[in-house]
């Protein structure tokens, strides 16, 4: 536990590194007990964790028929590749 | 009130590891139609957030197969350098990031073709940090309801896919590479080749600029009435 509590602006500026996991454990762990005590930080907190597991979610899409037969194929053909050379 | 989950980096391999994938068996030493099987069986259930990846980094269907593709013929080809098994998953997705980044500087270095032809550097580009919360939550507007709400209820996928695939290159990239795929600033720093201070500064304004946009596309579908405090001083705006 570090000394001085952090201000809200302090918080504030931190917060991505925070959400990136970019910050140490102890400065994590300090984000975190400001959050605990401060409703407006940790309503803005809630609303940024919120909006990047949207966009986290963005990075999944069904893989259309056409590529899961191309990757198929692909696979099929390196495994006789692969057997050729041995 | 619920409290902040605290946050862990840990891309942890996922339950169906099997004992088979214990470190040490090098993949050359088991039989061609094992390694196939066992090949195809890890890559089945990544498929849709490969090609999901790999379209929010090419923002084109065609290029995001041809990459997924792409990484799949190199990962079986270097398949003998994948020394623990059991991270099958972050070593495939890393050959994915790569076969786009080459491809992505090739297509950069062919002037007749720029990904954004219009656009200025990102890096000078000066862009504010508009955060969307602060639009959202007016302390004035809390009689009316909870505007961060209706923000997430109303906020399609296709409209934020849009919205990430309107950022100029620069910044989709990076916040694609830091939130989509978790890798850390210092990762993105190597994997692109720029220094700590642009990675983070393509973030900012990456998110700012994305901020921004889903605040117009909300204002312009009508899910956000025009109610901020400077164009209807006092009076919080009209009810849906
Ligand atoms: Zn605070």
């Amino acid at each position: 536990m570090s000394g001085r509590p952090l201000t809200c602006e302090e918080v504030i500026e931190q917060l991505f590194d925070y959400l990136d996991r970019e910050l140490d454990g102890q400065q994590a762990a300090d984000i975190e007990r400001h959050l605990h005590r401060c409703r407006d930080c940790f309503t803005r907190a809630e609303f940024e964790k919120r909006l990047r597991a949207r966009v986290a979610a963005t990075g999944t899409a069904e893989a259309p028929p056409r590529l899961r037969r191309r990757i198929r194929d692909l696979i099929d053909r390196f495994d006789d590749e692969d057997d050729a050379t041995r | 009130m619920s409290l902040a989950q605290p946050i862990t980096r840990a891309p942890l391999p996922g339950p169906a590891i099997r004992q088979r994938d214990a470190p040490g068996v090098a993949m050359t030493e088991r039989p061609p139609g094992e390694r196939r099987q066992w090949f195809a069986q890890r890559l089945e259930p990544l498929m849709d957030r490969l090609y999901g990846t790999a379209l929010r980094l090419t923002r084109d269907p065609d290029d995001a197969e041809d990459i997924v593709a792409e990484a799949v013929a190199k990962a079986w080809a270097r398949l003998n350098e994948l020394r623990d098994p059991r991270r099958f998953e972050g070593w495939l997705f890393h050959i994915l990031t790569n076969a786009f980044i080459s491809d992505w500087r090739r297509r950069q270095s062919r002037p007749q073709r720029p990904m954004d032809p219009e656009a200025p550097s990102p890096d000078e580009l000066d862009i504010c940090h508009f955060t969307l919360f602060q639009q959202l939550h007016q302390p004035f507007l809390l009689w009316w309801g909870n505007l961060e709400e209706q923000f997430f209820q109303n906020l399609l996928e296709e409209d934020l896919q849009r919205a990430i695939d309107a950022l100029p290159d620069a910044f989709r990239v990076a916040i694609v590479l830091v939130e989509v795929q978790g890798y850390t600033y210092e990762e993105v720093s190597r994997l692109l080749g720029i220094p700590l201070g642009t990675v983070r500064s393509r973030l900012s304004r990456g998110r700012g600029l994305l901020q921004k946009m889903l605040w117009q596309q909300a204002r312009e579908a009508g899910v956000i009435a025009d109610h901020r405090a400077d164009t209807h001083p006092g009076e919080g705006g009209q009810q849906p």
